[in-house]
C-alpha cells in the first residue's frame, strides 16, 4: 500500500493536503481540474518536492527522506521521457542500470522489454526517428524493465490522438497492470479512467479524496466531481 | 576520445621540467629576451664559454632591460641568477639600490668613448642612440631641427623601454633647461609611442614613420645581413646619448668562481667578437680582428653624451614629467 | 522547504574551480599588495588614465553595439549561400592575438596602408590610426563580431510564432518584438564589451599614440615595470576591479544575455521585409571591415613563411600544447561551475573579466617563486592563467546549456537513480557538446596568442609562438615575424574551428 499520511504540500500560496491510501496492485486514476495539484502530488510522491509536513509510506517504510532515484517508484512525465542523444535501447537500458554499457544478458532483457511494447528491432534508433506513440512505448518499456513496484504516469499520452492514446492505455493495463504494479495515473479525461483504472480519486479544492472503485466513482459522483464533470 | 584528451595535458606538464645533471656546475645568467634568442648572441656565447669552464651556462630571458630589473626586484635576494647581464646606465642606480650585487674583479682595457670605473657593473657592449631613417630622404642635423620639421618619427615609451628612457636622457642632457620646450615641439612629429624597441622598429619598416629611435649601429644590420644600404642613422649636432650595457655578479651566488670567470670571459675576444653581428652594438673591447666590415660606414658622433647612473636617477622623474606633460597636450 | 528539483551533479569540482579562480584573481592581487612597499596613493597621471580608460571603453562598446545591431538584424532575416561560413569567420577577429591584428589593421589604416593610399589617390588628406580613434577602431574591430553574435542570438530567440502572429495582426514587428528584445539583450552585450575594453592593454600600448592614451592596465604595467611600485599596481588593479563592479552593478538589474554560440544557423521567416539591398550592404561593409585586415596578415605573412627558422615551429608546437591544455582546463572549470550553479558561482565566473592580466601574472609569480623556480613553471602557469582568463566566455556558453539540460531532464535523471558522475557522463556531457566545443575553441584560440604571462615567466627553453614572433621582431627579422604572425593566425583559427566542429559533429540534439 502506498500511503499519504497527513501529507501537506506547499508551493508559494498553493496548498494541497492528502491523507489517502492507494491499494497495492491497482491502477488508480487521479482526476481533477487543471491546476488542482495532480502533478504536484506525483512530484511529491516521486521525491522531487519535499512536503511541508506529513509522510509518504510504502509497505510501512517512510519514503519521505529517500532521494528520488532510491524510491521504489518509476515515473513517466508529460514530456522529456527519453534522452534524445541516446538510442532507444540505451534509454530503456537505463531502467535496468544507470550506465552506458550493458552485459549481453541485460541487452537481452532490453530486447524483450522492447518486444513486449511492440518495438522489437527498433532499439538502435534514436528517439527522434520514432513517432510520438513509439516514444511513449519506449518510455513504458523502460518502466517495465525498471521493476519498481510503483509507477507514476503524469499524463504521458496527452499529446497522442484518441486512437493511439487508447492503444497505449490498453498497453499499460496489459503490461503494468498484469505485472501487478501499483499505478497512479493523472488524467483529466474520465474516459481514460473508465477504460483501465480500478479506482479513481478526485483532486480538487486543495485536497486529494480517498480513491473509490471507478464504476462507483462515476455512477455516484460526489458534489465536487459533479461540478468538475459539469 | 574521452581518454586521449588527457595525454596533451600530461605532455604539457612534463615539458616544464628542464634537466640539470648533478655533476656539472650550472651558471645562471639572467638577461633580456633578445640576447637569449636564436638570433641573439646567447647561443654562441654559451657554446664558447662552456668549452673552457666545464660548466653548464643557462640563460634566464625576460623582456627587455627594464623588465630584467623588475624581475630582479621581484625575486630579491633569493634569486637563482648568478650573473645579471643587460642593464644599462640608466638602470644601474636602481639596480645598485637593491644591494644584490658584488664588486667584479676584472681589469680590462675598455674601448669606450668615456672612462668607466664602476666597481660592480662591467660593460659588455655599447652604442649611440640615433634616429634611423631612409637614405636619400630629408635628414635633420639636430634634435632641434627635427622638432622644427614635419618629419614623422616613432619613439619608445621611456617607462617601458631602455631606448625610450635613453631618448629622455638625451633630450635632458642636450637641453638641460629647455627640455620641456623641445618635447613640446617634438610632439607633433611623433606618430606614436611604442612599448618597446621591436614595435617601433617594425612600424618604421612598415612605412608608418620616416624615422625611428634606434642606434647608430642599426644600419649595419641591414647592410651586413640583408645587403641593404637604404637605412641611415642621422648625426645630430647636440651629440648622441650613449647606451652602455653592463653585467654584474650577484652577491649571493652559489658559483662565485664561475661568475668571476664569466665576467673575465665577457671582456675577452671570444665573447666580444660575437657581439657586433648578433647584438648589433659596439663591443666593449674591440676584438683582435677589429670590427666587421660594414661597421666603418656607420656615423661616429662628435660628442658622446652620458649621465652617470646617479645623475640619471636624480633627473629621471623630472624628465619624465616634462615628457608626459608635453605629449599629453 | 524550497529546493532545486534535484541536486544530482557532483558539487566539489565546482568549489575547486571557484577556489582556483579566486586564488588567481583576488589571491594574486593580495600577493602583489602584500609584497608592496606602500609609497602613497595614485598620481594625477593615474587618474587621467582612469578617465581615458572609461571614456574609450564607453565609446568602443557603444560603437560596437550600434554597428552590430543592423548587421545582426540583417543576418537574422536573410538567408543566403555562405551565411553560416560568414558567421563563423566573423568570429575570427575576437580570437586573434592583438599583435597579429595590429599588423593587419596597420596594413589597412596605417600611413602606408590601403585606406591612405586611396585617399592620396583621390587627393584627400591622410588619416592617422594612432591616438584615441585608433584605440577605438581596434576595439571595435575586435568586439563587433562578438556583439553581432550575441545580438543575433537575441533575434533568433524570438519564437517564429510571434513573427507569424505579428504578421497576421499587421502589427509593427520593430516595436512589438524587436525593441523589447534589444532592450533585454543590448545592456548585457554592452557590459561585456565595456569590460573587455576596460582591461585592454596591448591595443592602447601600440595604437594609443603616446602617454595621452594610457589605460589603467597600461598604468599597471608601467607601475610594475618602470617604478617597481607594487603598491601602486595593486591600487590601480583595485580601481579597475571597482570600475568593473560599478559597471556590472548598473547592468545587473537589466537582464543579461542568453547563451552564445550554438544555434545561429537558422533564419526566421519574416513577412515584413523590404529593402534587401540595405541589409546586404550592411553585411558587406562589416565583412570588408573585418576581413580586409585579416587578408593583409595573410598577404604579408606568406613571403615570411619560408624564412621561419626551425625554432619557430617548435615554439608553435609548444603553443598548441598550451592551447589544448588551457582549453581542457577552461572547459572543465566552466562545466564544474555550471553544474554547481548559484549566484556565487556566477560572480566567480565573471571575476576574471575584471582582473588585470598583469597583476594576475605578477601575483602568480610571487606566489610560485618561494616554492619553485618560475621559469620551470612558465608553461603550466600560462595554461592556468589563460584558462582562467577565458573562463567567463566559456562559462557563458556552457552555463546556459547546462541549465537547459537540468530544466528538461533533471527529474528523469533523478528518478532513474543516475549517480552524480553518471548524470554528468551520460546526460550532461553529450547534450552540451556544442557549447562545450565552442567554449573549448574560444579558450584554445585566446591562449594560443597570449603574450602576457609567458613573458614574465619564460626561460630559455619555453618560448611560445607569440614570444618567438616577438623575438624575431627584436632581432630585426620583421619579414619572418610576419610569417610567424600568419602561422599564429592560422593556428588560432584552426584551434577554434576544430573544437567548434568537434562539438557539432554527429550530434542528435
Amino acid at each position: 500500500m502506498l500511503i499519504c499520511e497527513a501529507l501537506v504540500i506547499e508551493q508559494d500560496d498553493f496548498r494541497l493536503t492528502a491523507d489517502v491510501t492507494f491499494d497495492k496492485g491497482k491502477i488508480t486514476a487521479l482526476i481533477g481540474p487543471s491546476g488542482a495539484g495532480k502533478s504536484t502530488l506525483l512530484a511529491a510522491l516521486a521525491g522531487f518536492l519535499a512536503p511541508a509536513s506529513g509522510r509518504v509510506l510504502w509497505r510501512d517504510m517512510d519514503l519521505t527522506p529517500v532521494p528520488p532515484g532510491a524510491r521504489p517508484i518509476s515515473a513517466i512525465f508529460q514530456d522529456n521521457n527519453l534522452f534524445p542523444h541516446l538510442t532507444i535501447a540505451q534509454n530503456v537500458g537505463l531502467g535496468l542500470r544507470p550506465t552506458w554499457h550493458l552485459t549481453a544478458d541485460e541487452r537481452g532483457c532490453v530486447e524483450r522489454a522492447l518486444s513486449s511494447v511492440g518495438l522489437a528491432g527498433l532499439g538502435a534508433r534514436k528517439p527522434a526517428a520514432l513517432s510520438g506513440g513509439q516514444q511513449s512505448r519506449a518510455a513504458l518499456a523502460r518502466v517495465l524493465l525498471a521493476d519498481r513496484p510503483v509507477v507514476l504516469l503524469d499524463e504521458p499520452f496527452a499529446a497522442l490522438g484518441p486512437g493511439l492514446k487508447d492503444e497505449m492505455l490498453d498497453l499499460v493495463q496489459s503490461t503494468l497492470g498484469v505485472a501487478g504494479r501499483t499505478v497512479l495515473m493523472v488524467t483529466h479525461d474520465p474516459d481514460d479512467a473508465r477504460r483501465i483504472a480500478d479506482q479513481a480519486s478526485l483532486v480538487a479544492a486543495g485536497t486529494v479524496s480517498a480513491p473509490v472503485e471507478t464504476r462507483v466513482f462515476f455512477e455516484a459522483p460526489s458534489p465536487a466531481l459533479s461540478a468538475y464533470l459539469g | 576520445m574521452q581518454k586521449s584528451i588527457y595525454l596533451p595535458l600530461v605532455a604539457g606538464f612534463a615539458l616544464c621540467a628542464s634537466g640539470t645533471s648533478a655533476q656539472t656546475p650550472v651558471l645562471q645568467v639572467m638577461t633580456y629576451d633578445s640576447f637569449v634568442s636564436e638570433w641573439g648572441p646567447g647561443p654562441a656565447i654559451a657554446a664558447a664559454f662552456e668549452q673552457t669552464c666545464g660548466c653548464d651556462l643557462q640563460f634566464i630571458g625576460t623582456g627587455d632591460g627594464a623588465a630584467l630589473l623588475a624581475r630582479l626586484q621581484l625575486e630579491g635576494p633569493r634569486t637563482e641568477a648568478d650573473i645579471v647581464l643587460g642593464l644599462d646606465t640608466n638602470l644601474i642606480a636602481a639596480a645598485r639600490e637593491t644591494g644584490l650585487f658584488a664588486p667584479h674583479r676584472v681589469t680590462a682595457d675598455l674601448d669606450l668613448p668615456i672612462t668607466w670605473d664602476d666597481p660592480e657593473f662591467l660593460p659588455f657592449d655599447w652604442g649611440y642612440f640615433a634616429f634611423v631613417g631612409n637614405a636619400g630622404a630629408e635628414a635633420p642635423i639636430s634634435l632641434r631641427a627635427l622638432a622644427d620639421s614635419d618629419i614623422r618619427i616613432v619613439i619608445q615609451d621611456p617607462r617601458s623601454s631602455t631606448p625610450g628612457l635613453g631618448l629622455l636622457m638625451w633630450v635632458k642632457t642636450a637641453y638641460p633647461d629647455s627640455a620641456a620646450e623641445l618635447w613640446a615641439d617634438l610632439a607633433d612629429n611623433i606618430v606614436t609611442v611604442t612599448p618597446g624597441w621591436s614595435e617601433a622598429y617594425g612600424l618604421f619598416l612598415e612605412g608608418e614613420a620616416d624615422a625611428v629611435l634606434s642606434y647608430t649601429t642599426s644600419p649595419a644590420y641591414h647592410l651586413i645581413a640583408e645587403e641593404d644600404d637604404s637605412k641611415v642613422a642621422w648625426a645630430f649636432d647636440e651629440g648622441h646619448y650613449m647606451q652602455v650595457e653592463v653585467a654584474a655578479k650577484v652577491a649571493g651566488t652559489d658559483q662565485p668562481e664561475l661568475a668571476d670567470q664569466f665576467l673575465a670571459f665577457m671582456v675577452s675576444d671570444a665573447f666580444q667578437s660575437i657581439i657586433p653581428e648578433t647584438n648589433w652594438m659596439y663591443p666593449a673591447v674591440v676584438p683582435e680582428g677589429g670590427l666587421p666590415a660594414g661597421f666603418e660606414t656607420l656615423i661616429t658622433p662628435a660628442t658622446a653624451l652620458l649621465l652617470s647612473p646617479e645623475e640619471a636617477a636624480a633627473i629621471r622623474d623630472v624628465a619624465l614629467d616634462e615628457w608626459r606633460n608635453a605629449l599629453s597636450q | 522547504m524550497a529546493q532545486r528539483a534535484v541536486a544530482i551533479a557532483p558539487r566539489w569540482p565546482g568549489a575547486a574551480a571557484a577556489a582556483l579562480v579566486l586564488v588567481l584573481t583576488i589571491g594574486t592581487l593580495a600577493a602583489v599588495g602584500w609584497r608592496a612597499a606602500w609609497q602613497g596613493g595614485l598620481t594625477p597621471a593615474d587618474w587621467a588614465a582612469v578617465r581615458f580608460t572609461v571614456i574609450q571603453a564607453l565609446v568602443s562598446a557603444g560603437l560596437s553595439v550600434l554597428l552590430a545591431i543592423p548587421v545582426a538584424r540583417a543576418l537574422a532575416r536573410r538567408q543566403f549561400r555562405g551565411r553560416a561560413a560568414l558567421i563563423t569567420l566573423m568570429g575570427a577577429p575576437f580570437l586573434l592575438p592583438v599583435v597579429v591584428a595590429v599588423i593587419g589593421l596597420l596594413a589597412v589604416f596605417g600611413r602606408a596602408g590601403m585606406v591612405n593610399s586611396a585617399l592620396a589617390w583621390l587627393g584627400l588628406p591622410a588619416i592617422s590610426i594612432f591616438g584615441f580613434h585608433g584605440v577605438v577602431l581596434a576595439h571595435v574591430f575586435f568586439n563587433v563580431p562578438l556583439a553581432i553574435r550575441l545580438i543575433l542570438q537575441g533575434w533568433l530567440s524570438i519564437p517564429a510564432e510571434r513573427f507569424r502572429l505579428a504578421a497576421s495582426l499587421n502589427a509593427p514587428v520593430g516595436r512589438l518584438l524587436e525593441w523589447p528584445m534589444l532592450r533585454a539583450v543590448v545592456p548585457g552585450v554592452f557590459l561585456v564589451i565595456f569590460l573587455i575594453c576596460l582591461t585592454s592593454f596591448a591595443v592602447a600600448l601600440t595604437l594609443g599614440g603616446g602617454p595621452r592614451a594610457t589605460t589603467v592596465e597600461l598604468a599597471i604595467y608601467q607601475a610594475l615595470r618602470f617604478d617597481f611600485d607594487l603598491g601602486r599596481a595593486a591600487l590601480l588593479a583595485c580601481v579597475q576591479f571597482g570600475l568593473c563592479v560599478v559597471a556590472a552593478a548598473i547592468v545587473w538589474r537589466m537582464s543579461l544575455v542568453d547563451a552564445m554560440g550554438a544555434g545561429l544557423d537558422r533564419t526566421v521567416q519574416r513577412w515584413d521585409l523590404r529593402w534587401p539591398v540595405l541589409d546586404y550592404l550592411m553585411i558587406g561593409l562589416v565583412a570588408v571591415f573585418l576581413f580586409t585586415p585579416l587578408g593583409m596578415v595573410v598577404w604579408r605573412g606568406v613571403p615570411g613563411l619560408a624564412l621561419l627558422p626551425a625554432e619557430v615551429w617548435a615554439a608553435a608546437g609548444r603553443s598548441v600544447i598550451v592551447a589544448v591544455a588551457s582549453a581542457l582546463l577552461c572547459t572543465s572549470m566552466a562545466l564544474a561551475l555550471a553544474l554547481r550553479g548559484g549566484r556565487m558561482v556566477a560572480i566567480t565566473g565573471v571575476l576574471p573579466l575584471a582582473a588585470s592580466g598583469l597583476v594576475v601574472g605578477t601575483g602568480a609569480f610571487l606566489l610560485v617563486y618561494p616554492l619553485i623556480n618560475p621559469a620551470r613553471l612558465a608553461l603550466p602557469v600560462t595554461v592556468l592563467v589563460n584558462a582562467v582568463l577565458a573562463l567567463p566566455f566559456a562559462l557563458r556558453a556552457i552555463g546556459q546549456a547546462v541549465a537547459g539540460v537540468e530544466r528538461d531532464f533533471a527529474r528523469l535523471g533523478a528518478s532513474l537513480g543516475l549517480s552524480r558522475w553518471g548524470w554528468v557522463g551520460i546526460v550532461v556531457l553529450p547534450r552540451i557538446r556544442r557549447p562545450l566545443g565552442f567554449g573549448a575553441g574560444l579558450a584554445a584560440a585566446l591562449s594560443m596568442g597570449d603574450l602576457g604571462v609567458i613573458t614574465l615567466f619564460a626561460g630559455e627553453a619555453q618560448q611560445t609562438l607569440p614570444l618567438a614572433m616577438y623575438r624575431l621582431m627584436g632581432a630585426y627579422r620583421m619579414e619572418a615575424a610576419a610569417g610567424a604572425a600568419l602561422v599564429l593566425l592560422a593556428l588560432s583559427l584552426a584551434a577554434f574551428w576544430i573544437c567548434d566542429q568537434g562539438g557539432r559533429g554527429n550530434a542528435d540534439l
